[in-house]
């Protein structure tokens, strides 16, 4: 290697960048992605349409190269088809002839099974090949959209075919998808296994509600506002309750959910990530490396609310109306076994040990067949200390509120008592609204655009490192240790809010849940 | 839907506004700015109108339009056009013909019709003052946009930005070039990791968009810039290896040229009017980089 390949000193700076130059975009370095599991619903619903959507938005170098491994009896063009017809269907930019022959260029497929050697020897050759024909400049980002049982091995055959290999100026990554491991010992194992092959610098961990703007926004929120940060804490948040519901059942999806079930499947990694960015204490900086140290501190603190039996709960939907369709229960649909104990709602309910929040409880809660598909972070406040009305006119105010909508309808809410007009005083619960739709009309880019523009670009910072999953795993192990000891899934009805033992975990300390 | 107002006042339009406003429900509650046009002549308005509906997608605001009507005209006179709905972008269009003395004093019919507390942006789609932060228009505005492409002389326009320069201050012709600085930028990231030595900028005479770059070029590099009427191309030289950008005049689709690499395609269509408007509002702050670029237009040399 000669010396003007050594990569560059710290002294090298581009001359034609500076912080202050705001218009300028960041455009990622010439590379490749290749993608396992091109034939997934993943693949093609989110990876294909977002990779155009950057195209489309000029944040992809003119080198750039997609390829394609999957066991399919496919040529490029075959490939390219389904590329195409994925982003016609789900990108979010509108279509451009230029933008997509310019991508269309750059499509290759590879054909072989994981374990196959020769498939891996072929596919180093066509990024080799990329590299003189595109100018790719050997930086590649493989993307496992693939079971994790599929992960050592791939691992293992980029290893022994040299492409996971870093080399002098050159970039490896690999991204992975949820779930990182079923518990801690798992999660190790499969992190030892990822970091055998790739150093953790190199492992970006995809967390998709991570790269939504709402989520990036409760850090804006917290620490660029002074309204906020001084009644952020148990002087008078009362608590915290965290929702991800989902409308819809899991027919179809058997394979991956029987036996997962949704405390593993959105709390161990969603909620506990949303609550840590609700939580921690104000990073130093933000760099990548100072808000990871902060996420891991909170995590840290995070502890269980016992008895168990008192503060978790957990459903199984059964058939019911949603919508104005009749769906069927869990145990009917295909694939699930008659007696399975897997649970569609989980809610458990965390204290998080620190001087900030000691006594303030953090209600998490997840489900399929719910009311309506919602995400929120709601902080809930006490009530003021003292009313200098009469009862009766305070009968309608409830507690203060102060909800970050994550989707749909992204935006805040601040909930607050007002006077009803008219000559009696008299008080009731009123909202005032933010809705990014209206303030920022722009659609803001799908969370999968940043995070894949981020991994080309290397920048870390939405990803969560191997030690918040395993710190993530030990909040979350002892309940569902509990759970399988201890009877199983009380059933509920969908379509509506979840099982009643939930409502029941909130009413033992005089609080309920809110109507998301 | 359109409204016309014809020989009115301010305050007349005002609650036209709350009224209609009122009528429709909820349509426009949180909007981040409030956009002045000033098309010197009538036959801009609707394309400039055009333009602002498109950026208020991004930017929801208020869009007000001053243009003057008959200077001539023995009495003051205000005719108004309200649009909303349909027929504005995101958030409202309210247009203003001054005839008569007032055509003089559109400050004055503006700023009743100013947003609380938000910022407020001056655009003037051709003709700009000599000195935008001092017109009474521009005094009113945080940022102003002027645009040297639609100036009579358009090289003479961007030069002259430099001595009427203050801080919110940009041009169109300067957010036209963004992608190709983004490009230039990214692929001086890649190695060699050299210094560029010189540059070269050429296309049509006309296109203040390059003087700018050069100037931008000339500003960050330690190097001549070079200037020529030609293809349009730019080339940035470094000791073992030139980097080159380069597109039909009228073309959608540019090459980008290493030494020793394979050339790659990019979609690089020329950026329209309300492209360059949208991504002008998106930051309000000073853009010093603008202000370093105008002053490097000095610098380059013209062949």
């Amino acid at each position: 290697m000669t010396a003007v390949n050594d990569r560059p000193d710290t002294t090298w700076h581009n001359p034609l960048r500076d912080k202050r130059d705001k218009r300028m975009p960041r455009i990622a370095g010439p590379c490749g992605v290749v993608i396992f599991g091109v034939t997934g619903d993943l693949a093609r619903k989110k990876l294909m349409p977002a990779i155009y959507d950057l195209a489309n938005r000029g944040l992809l170098p003119a080198s750039f190269a997609l390829v394609g491994f999957a066991r399919r009896d496919w040529e490029d063009e075959d490939f390219g088809q389904v590329v195409y017809d994925a982003v016609r269907q789900h990108a979010r930019t509108p279509f451009r002839q230029e933008v997509w022959d310019r991508l269309a260029e750059g499509i290759r497929f590879v054909q072989g099974t994981f374990d196959d050697d020769t498939a891996f020897t072929r596919l180093a050759e066509t990024l080799d090949k990329l590299d003189i024909e595109r100018g790719t400049g050997g930086n590649h980002a493989f993307y496992l959209s693939i079971p994790p049982n599929a992960f050592p091995v791939v691992c293992e055959q980029l290893r022994k075919s040299g492409l996971a290999k870093p080399r002098d100026g050159r970039w490896s990554r690999v991204v992975i998808e949820k779930p990182f491991g079923h518990d801690l010992g798992s999660a190790r194992e499969l992190n030892s296994v990822v970091n055998s092959v790739f150093p953790e610098e190199s492992v970006f961990r995809i967390d998709h509600y991570l790269g939504k703007e709402t989520v990036q926004n409760i850090l804006a929120l917290r620490f660029a506002n002074a309204l906020y940060e001084p009644i952020w804490n148990n002087n008078y948040v009362d608590h915290v309750q965290i929702t991800m519901a989902e409308d819809i059942g899991l027919g179809g999806r058997a394979g991956y959910y029987d036996g997962i079930g949704a405390a593993r499947d959105v709390i161990q990694n969603h909620l506990l990530q949303l609550l840590a960015l609700t939580a921690l204490e104000e990073p130093v900086s933000f760099s990548p490396h100072e808000l990871q140290t902060e996420k891991i501190k909170i995590l840290s603190a995070v502890k269980l609310a016992e008895p168990l039996d008192e503060t978790t709960a957990r459903g199984q939907y059964s058939a019911g109306w949603q919508g104005g369709e009749k769906v069927v229960g869990l145990l009917d649909e295909e694939g699930f076994a008659k007696d399975s104990t897997t649970e569609t709602y989980a809610a458990i309910t965390l204290e998080v040990n620190t001087r900030r929040w000691a006594g303030v409880p953090f209600y998490l809660r997840t489900g399929k067949r719910l009311g309506r598909r919602v995400t929120e972070i709601a902080l809930v406040f006490k009530r003021a200390p003292h009313l200098p009305f009469d009862a009766t006119m305070t009968e309608e105010l409830g507690q203060n509120a102060l909800v970050i909508r994550v989707q749909p309808d992204e935006g805040i809410t601040l909930r607050f008592g007002s006077k009803v007009p008219g000559s009696a005083m008299e008080v009731r619960d009123v909202n005032m609204d933010f809705s990014y739709g209206s303030a920022f009309a722009e659609d803001s880019p799908e969370a999968y655009e940043r995070l894949i523009l981020d991994v080309l670009l290397g920048e870390p910072s939405l990803f969560p490192v191997n030690e918040e999953v395993e710190l993530s795993w030990e909040i979350l192990d002892p309940v569902l240790e509990y759970w399988a000891q201890h009877g199983k899934p009380e059933p509920y009805e969908s379509g509506t809010w979840g099982p009643p033992s939930a409502d029941a975990m909130l009413r033992r300390t005089g609080r309920e849940w809110r109507r998301p | 839907m359109i409204v016309d107002l014809p020989d009115t006042s301010t305050n007349d339009v005002n609650k036209k506004i709350t009224g209609l406003r009122e009528e429709g429900g909820a349509l426009t509650l949180s909007r981040v700015l409030t956009l002045v046009i000033a098309p010197h002549t009538e036959d801009l308005v609707e394309d400039s109108i055009e333009a602002a509906n498109f950026a208020s997608r991004e930017h929801p605001c208020r869009v007000i339009v001053v243009v003057p009507g008959d200077r001539d005209a023995a009495a003051p006179r205000l005719d108004a056009q309200l649009r909303v709905g349909h027929d504005a972008g995101a958030g409202e269009v309210v247009v203003l013909r001054l005839s008569g003395e007032l055509a003089d004093h559109s400050a004055s019919v503006v700023l009743p019709f100013l947003l609380p507390d938000t910022p407020v942006v001056a655009w003037w789609p051709a003709v700009a003052p000599a000195v935008p932060s001092e017109d009474p228009l521009g005094k009113l505005a945080i940022r102003r946009i002027t645009d040297a492409t639609n100036g009579t002389d358009p090289l003479a326009c961007i030069k002259s930005r430099l001595k009427a320069y203050s801080p919110g201050d940009t041009d169109l012709a300067w957010s036209r070039v963004t992608y190709w600085r983004a490009l230039l930028a990214a692929a001086v990231d890649q190695e060699p990791f050299e210094p560029v030595s010189s540059a070269v900028v050429s296309g049509l005479k006309d296109e203040p968009a390059l003087d700018i770059l050069a100037g931008w070029l000339a500003s960050r590099i330690d190097g001549p810039v070079t200037r020529a009427v030609g293809e349009l191309k730019v080339e940035l030289n470094r000791p073992s290896e030139t980097v080159m950008l380069s597109r039909p005049q009228d073309g959608i689709t540019a090459t980008l040229s290493r030494t020793g690499k394979p050339a790659a395609l990019v979609p690089l269509a020329r950026r329209e009017a309300k492209e360059c408007l949208a991504e002008d509002l998106r930051r309000l702050d000073a853009d010093e980089i603008y202000r370093e670029a105008l002053q490097g237009i000095d610098k380059v040399q013209y062949v």
